[in-house]
């Protein structure tokens, strides 16, 4: 049992328990509250409920093998996921991606920052009493997830991003979709924000409420939109690029208020530029070429190839039995996840099996600042805040 | 003593090698003197059997200056202690829960060394090696030993 101590030591206060079974808490999150009256005077997180084990069972399989097990994290974010392990390996593999890979990587991933902020605004607004919101986030997101069944054949787990490239070749009538929903987009980011940025109801409960100091985001380590709203315009595609981020054109959109509204004005303005990189990412998308890097050993050959030539099939064999075994060393890869930084620490024996795989998970580090952002607030904001982190309980746990 | 003992150049990453007893002022050289003033991660590497068998990695990130550095203390397995960085980046507060949770390592001057992702009664630490990946579960009795090992 996890206890809380009283801070005043008065009998005043009183011991609030909240979750793991509460619907705003998204997912198993329990967080203990010291109330004097309405007002939190201490708050304790208390997490694990959802701890699989996933960086130990990532350890006993093959490279390709824990990629699968990426997915299952941030279940809001799998491809992201899926992009940030496969560069860890990569780098430690030294393996250069060819560049239609690394555009539809891009693609990819930002539709899926779109999905993720959707279901974020979605799950938001319920949580703060706008019931239509969320019915209207959750029609756009089907459509996002379409593309990816299109794609992956999967809807959430779709392990589509691998070591050394993609899984397959875009379908036929990809540009088709991806640009209906390109079209579509737009004006209907336009609607929640008729619907609730101008909103009475949503302003009182959001703005001011959940501040935290600018100074004080960096020494709690956090990052993504929590940190840009509170005026540090600290983005990983931008910073330090991956996958060609470097060539595409967008805004890093940031705010100084620092409170609930801070954070939901700059998901709600980072929808809009992920929609300009994906049509840029299309442009730059060719109909013809590589989407695997040339890595014999390590990219699985072309089915036709493993039918003609010798040496495929023996690749094809090796790779799925045995695996492949970069050099002894270390990678750590960070990208901007649509929560903040993600990041991928993999260290490599020179065994076909990691020595170790860590992942540095946006929510379960932005959600260690929750005491602070919380104390001194009504209770009825424990909820606004909690939201505006934006925690997935999967990626907070692993 | 060196400040420094090694320095590691590795696919584009620069890892400083630092002395145990060195790694909270060698933090606060990072932070004041050098500007890395987000702590990006804390995680720990399991070297059974080879001793030094813990290796700590401190993920240090400049946001003014962009750049990124490791700072890396190697720690033996029969005192798996080091010192707390909670009082030069705050942040690093549920990373060395985390680590303390999963690996058994121990840090001084941390204000609330609870387990944080297993619950408070689990017995070892599941990311060492000497841990099953199955769990002791299903282990059979001839094979107890294991047990003894990572307790």
């Amino acid at each position: 049992m996890t206890t809380v101590e009283t801070a005043t030591g008065e009998a005043k206060t009183m011991v609030l328990n909240m979750g793991p079974q509460h619907p705003s808490t998204h997912g198993v999150l329990r967080v203990l509250l010291e109330l004097d009256g309405e007002n939190i005077v201490k708050a304790v997180p208390d997490l694990g409920y959802l701890h699989t084990g996933i960086e130990k069972s990532c350890e006993h399989l093959t490279y390709s093998q824990a990629i699968t097990l990426t997915d299952r994290m941030d279940y809001l974010n799998p491809l992201g996921n899926n992009l940030v392990y496969c560069l860890a390996v990569e780098k430690l593999l030294g393996l250069e991606v060819p560049k239609r890979a690394q555009y539809i990587r891009v693609m990819m991933v930002e539709l899926q920052r779109i999905s993720s902020h959707l279901v974020w605004l979605g799950t938001h607004a319920i949580d703060l009493g706008a019931m239509s919101v969320f019915l209207y986030c959750f029609r756009e997101r089907e459509e996002i997830l379409k593309i990816f069944e299109r794609f992956a054949g999967q809807r959430m787990m779709t392990s589509y991003i691998r070591i050394g490239g993609i899984s397959v070749e875009p379908p036929a009538g990809w540009r088709q979709m991806v640009n209906g929903v390109l079209k579509m987009l737009p004006s209907r980011i336009d609607e929640y924000e008729t619907l609730l940025t101008e909103n009475r109801i949503w302003m009182a409960r959001t703005k001011g409420v959940g501040y935290i100091k600018p100074q004080e985001a960096v020494a709690m380590s956090m990052t993504g939109p929590t940190l840009r709203a509170a005026g540090i315009p600290y983005d990983n595609r931008r910073v330090f690029p991956y996958s060609s981020y470097e060539e595409f054109e967008f805004d890093v959109p940031t705010r100084t208020d620092s409170d609930c509204f801070g954070r939901y004005m700059v998901r709600v303005a980072e929808m809009r530029e992920s929609l300009k990189i994906i049509k840029q990412a299309m442009g730059k998308i060719t109909d013809q070429g590589p989407i695997k890097a040339e890595a014999p050993g390590i990219v699985p050959p072309q089915r036709e190839k493993m039918k003609t030539e010798m040496e495929a099939l023996i690749y094809h064999f090796k790779i799925f039995t045995e695996g492949f075994s970069p050099p002894p060393g270390d990678a750590y890869v960070t990208v901007e996840s649509p929560r903040g930084e993600l990041g991928c620490y993999v260290a490599s024996d020179g065994s076909p099996r990691p020595l170790r795989v860590h992942f540095r998970s946006p929510s379960f580090i932005n959600l260690q600042a929750l005491p602070n952002i919380i104390q001194g607030q009504l209770i009825a904001d424990v909820v606004a805040c909690i939201g505006t982190i934006d925690i997935v309980l999967g990626d907070v746990d692993r | 003593m060196k400040a420094v003992a090694e320095v590691i150049e590795y696919h584009g990453e620069t890892t400083i090698v630092v002395p145990r007893e060195l790694l909270r002022s060698a933090g606060e050289r990072c932070r004041d003197h050098l500007e890395f003033n987000l702590l990006s991660d804390a995680t720990c590497v399991d070297h059974f059997p080879i001793e030094p068998r813990f290796e700590l990695n401190y993920h240090l990130t400049s946001l003014p200056k962009s750049a990124k550095i490791r700072l890396r203390v190697r720690v033996n397995g029969s005192d798996p202690v080091v010192d707390s960085l909670i009082s030069i980046w705050p942040g690093a507060g549920w990373m060395e829960r985390e680590i303390f949770d999963l690996m058994g390592i121990r840090f001084n001057g941390h204000p609330d060394l609870r387990r944080i992702l297993l619950p408070d009664d689990w017995e070892g630490h599941p990311l060492r090696k000497d841990y099953p990946t199955q769990g002791f579960r299903d282990v059979p009795a001839s094979a107890s030993y294991l047990k003894k090992a990572s307790t």
